[in-house]
């Protein structure tokens, strides 16, 4: 198997170009950034930025040849650009280190490369002047590093590799400003969290290796999709570990609440890590090994209407996209919208339609991580670092141009506007689960479509429109000199500043008006937009443009997933319908509730329990985190605690105090036996026999130099005897 | 058969060289006995080549030729320097190194 991946390799080499074989540098190149910034960043003129940003652009520079010469690539047909380094070697088990370049990891190279760059370059302005400001860069340049790694992956254990590098630096990032500790609650959560799903990694991946004897994720492909030989039980226990990973990790129904909390973290964070790549690893990884799932979970076999991956897709859906409604602060509904449409992506994985879940990837990334941004605008210049939509924001859309129109744009891409990339991408999902017989996924996609819009109205109207509010509203006019003051001294502008969830306190006017962001941050902001609209266009079934498919499906999967639908405006018709009637629905609702007049919507949650309770239960996050903390963590870390303690006092202690006590008692013994006798005595005997072997010797060396040559002659005589008598 | 000749040739040279080595007061009869020991053994070395028509004996025989030459050299003005000091070169007198 190995000489065959050589030669195919060897193969590949030749066909390929220089890019899709040295596509290992990728991660390479941010990983010793990462080194240089944390050694020698303080040091620099701006503070290891620079490192950072440059090696982001290294890699994307090599990202988008890899990109450009892979479509070429593509045209015969070849197979993936395989390259392996034996990294340690156990009996025959042997765990490489390289690279496995398709059209999905390129794909996610080239987006992870991208939005990684587009970032970093905010960052630089939106955390100017932290106290952290060079572990900051260092922790972004990691991540990227993590996550390009795992993406390029040739086997599971590098994927674990840089899967557990992402879960690293999501809790340092998360936990930045760990001063506060919310935040580093928070980033504790999310850590642990996930950790509970990284075991099902760990064993799915044991499970993989004991079913097929192999890492690899080429040969995993390939066995599964053949078939036979091993047993279909087992490959479903490996697949629904695996799975649990994936939950884990892309904050899927049930251990999704560690994501809306890593919201603690900078804006620049939950932009790139927690809604645009690394929460998508999750759907990442069911993509990349997706027959294991397929064969496993028995998709797309005839008459079967519900598996594991669809359900827990569907679930999330919903439940994030009802969440996202009773949230105050911009940046949680933005988290549980990134839930959702992760929600839609294990759907779309899950019915079969594996084109139109990476192609979500593609296009989510875009759009979440501009809506992101544009938050952190709105945070940065807008409302004096608060996210707080109901406090204070409102009628930001003259005074921010930019941040709002590209807010717009992206907004139409989640919701799925027709022409706007978001449509061409969740439509096809649900498409495809309607053609695919999973009809009830067809309405919980239809569903989550008409919620995804009336938040997103709901969040836009808060936040641009309507009356202005709290820091958006205390603003004196024309004192932009003051502003600029107030950003340059660093005394000023620390960390506690930033990202105040909800309870900011604005006893008086705040000396400057809401206005835009500087270049570095709008800029970003306005490539992404950009793409948010044209990145669609990439798989546009109405267009019958299937560039996207054509690039990035790999055979095997191709081979396995039903034939896609043939698109018709009919079919998209519900989702157009329920997009409008979402839009037009939510508007209504807000200009009642938030808008200057009175209105008999306002308070109807007070006035009508039914409604109140239904409301609470959404504030209170389905009581998810208090049925973990409560009763899972107290009742299963509480006993232990105590019994840990109890353990401590009598146990540890006494073992501790019984050491020390015949420690000492062994030191006496030791040294009045041992020490003074043994040692002692040993030394002075050998001071003595050394005397008296030199004096007995001293005869022998008489000076006479022909006595000597005599020893020397009769002692080499005896040596050759002795030679002699041995040898015969 | 032949090649015992010379063995016994480079052993009796080699034993009138360790007599002379041993008996000797003189340094320089001294050194000259060094010489036949190690000429002993170069007869013994070209002996076994010519036997294994192998070059290996020759080349170690003009080493020891050339280290042999070195060593006559030093020695010599060891001698020398001995005599400039004491007017004898009698190495039983020589007995400062006793211990």
């Amino acid at each position: 198997m190995l000489l065959a991946a050589e030669d195919a390799a060897a193969e590949a080499t030749h066909a390929a170009g220089w890019f899709l074989t040295h596509a290992w540098l990728i991660p390479l190149i941010p990983a010793i950034a990462f080194f240089v910034i944390i050694l020698f960043g303080k040091r620099m003129r701006f503070h290891g930025a620079e490192v950072g940003i440059a090696s982001m652009v290294a890699a994307l520079v090599i990202a988008a040849g890899t990109a450009v010469q892979w479509i070429r690539y593509t045209g015969h047909e070849a197979p993936p650009v395989i390259r392996s380094w034996t990294w340690w070697q156990s009996g025959n088990v042997r765990f490489g280190l390289g690279q496995h370049i398709d059209g999905l990891a390129v794909m996610a190279l080239l987006l992870v490369a991208f939005i990684s760059t587009l970032v970093q370059i905010y960052s630089l302005e939106y955390v100017r002047g932290d106290r952290r400001f060079t572990h900051f860069f260092a922790s972004l340049t990691l991540f990227s590093a993590g996550m390009l790694t795992m993406v390029l992956a040739e086997n599971m254990v590098q994927l674990i590799l840089g899967w557990e590098i992402m879960g690293l630096c999501s809790f340092l990032l998360i936990g930045h400003w760990w001063e506060e500790e919310a935040n580093s609650r928070a980033a504790l959560k999310a850590f642990f969290t996930v950790r509970v799903g990284d075991m099902g990694l760990l064993v799915g991946t044991g499970v993989l290796f004991g079913l097929l004897g192999t890492f690899n994720i080429a040969d995993i492909n390939a066995k599964v999709a053949e078939g036979g030989g091993f047993s279909h039980r087992t490959l479903t226990l490996a697949a629904v570990a695996l799975f649990i990973a994936c939950i884990g990790k892309s904050g899927q129904f049930p251990l999704h609440t560690w994501l809306p909390d890593a919201m603690a973290g900078p804006t620049p964070v939950s932009s790139l890590l927690h809604s645009s790549t690394m929460v998508v690893a999750g759907v990442f990884l069911v993509a990349r090994i997706y027959p294991v799932f397929h064969q496993g979970l028995d998709i797309n076999v005839a008459g079967q209407h519900v598996n594991l991956i669809a359900v827990i897709g569907g679930i999330t859906v919903l439940i994030a996209a009802a969440l996202a409604f009773v949230q105050n602060d911009i940046k949680k509904v933005l988290a549980y919208s990134t839930v959702s449409q992760l929600g839609y992506m294990m759907m779309g994985l899950g019915v079969g339609a594996w084109t139109a879940a990476v192609f979500h990837i593609f296009t989510h990334a875009f759009f979440k991580c501009c809506l992101f941004l544009c938050a952190g605008s709105v945070s940065h210049t807008g409302s004096h670092h608060s996210f707080d939509m109901k406090k204070d924001m409102g009628g930001l859309f003259r005074k921010m141009p930019v941040t709002a129109w590209t807010w717009l744009l992206s907004t139409a891409a989640l919701c799925g506007v027709p022409f706007f990339s978001g449509f061409f991408s969740k439509d096809e999902i649900i498409d495809s689960a309607h053609h695919n017989h999973y009809t009830i996924f067809w309405i919980v996609g239809l569903v989550g479509a008409f919620m995804t819009t009336a938040y997103m109205t709901r969040a836009t109207y808060l936040t641009f429109f309507g009356q202005p509010r709290g820091a958006a509203a205390h603003f004196v006019h024309g004192d932009h000199g003051d502003h600029g003051d107030a950003h340059a001294d660093p005394a000023v502008d620390t960390h506690g500043a930033h990202d105040t969830h909800g309870d900011v306190r604005h006893s008086r006017p705040l000396p400057f008006a809401p206005h835009d962001s500087g270049w570095l941050i709008t800029v970003p902001l306005i490539i992404l937009a950009a793409l948010a609209v044209v990145s669609g266009y990439l798989n546009a079934a109405p267009f019958h443009i299937e560039k996207f498919h054509h690039w990035v499906t790999p055979k095997v999967v191709e081979e396995m997933v039903p034939e896609g639908p043939a698109f018709r405006w009919l079919n998209a018709l519900p989702s157009i319908l329920l997009v409008a009637a979402g839009f037009a629905f939510s508007l209504y609702l807000c200009r009642q509730v938030y808008g200057a007049a009175a209105s008999a919507w306002k308070g109807l949650t007070r006035r009508v329990a039914p409604l109140g309770a239904g409301h609470r239960f959404l504030v209170n996050k389905y009581y998810l985190d208090d049925l973990y903390e409560k009763v899972v963590v107290h009742g299963i870390a509480h006993p232990i605690a105590q019994g840990a303690y109890w353990i401590n006092q009598h146990v540890i202690d006494g073992i501790v105090n019984a050491v020390g006590i015949g420690g000492k008692r062994t030191g006496g013994w030791v040294y009045r036996n041992i020490d003074q006798r043994v040692v002692d005595g040993a030394v002075n005997g050998s001071g003595a026999a050394a005397q008296g072997a030199g004096s007995a010797l001293r005869p022998v060396q008489s000076g006479k130099v022909n006595q000597y040559g005599a020893l020397l002659f009769s002692a080499a005589a005896v040596a050759a005897l002795v030679l002699f008598v041995v040898n015969r | 058969m032949w090649v015992n000749n010379f063995l016994i040739l480079g052993a009796i040279l080699f034993c009138i060289g360790v007599y002379g080595v041993i008996a000797r007061k003189n340094a320089v009869m001294v050194l000259m006995a060094i010489e036949l020991i190690l000429n002993s053994v170069n007869l013994n070395l070209l002996a076994f080549s010519q036997m294994h028509h192998n070059a290996d004996g020759n080349v170690f025989a003009l080493y020891i030729i050339a280290v042999a030459a070195a060593e006559v050299g030093v020695g010599l003005s060891m001698v020398l320097l001995i005599y400039r000091n004491r007017r004898s070169i009698a190495l039983d007198e020589l007995s400062e190194m006793k211990g």
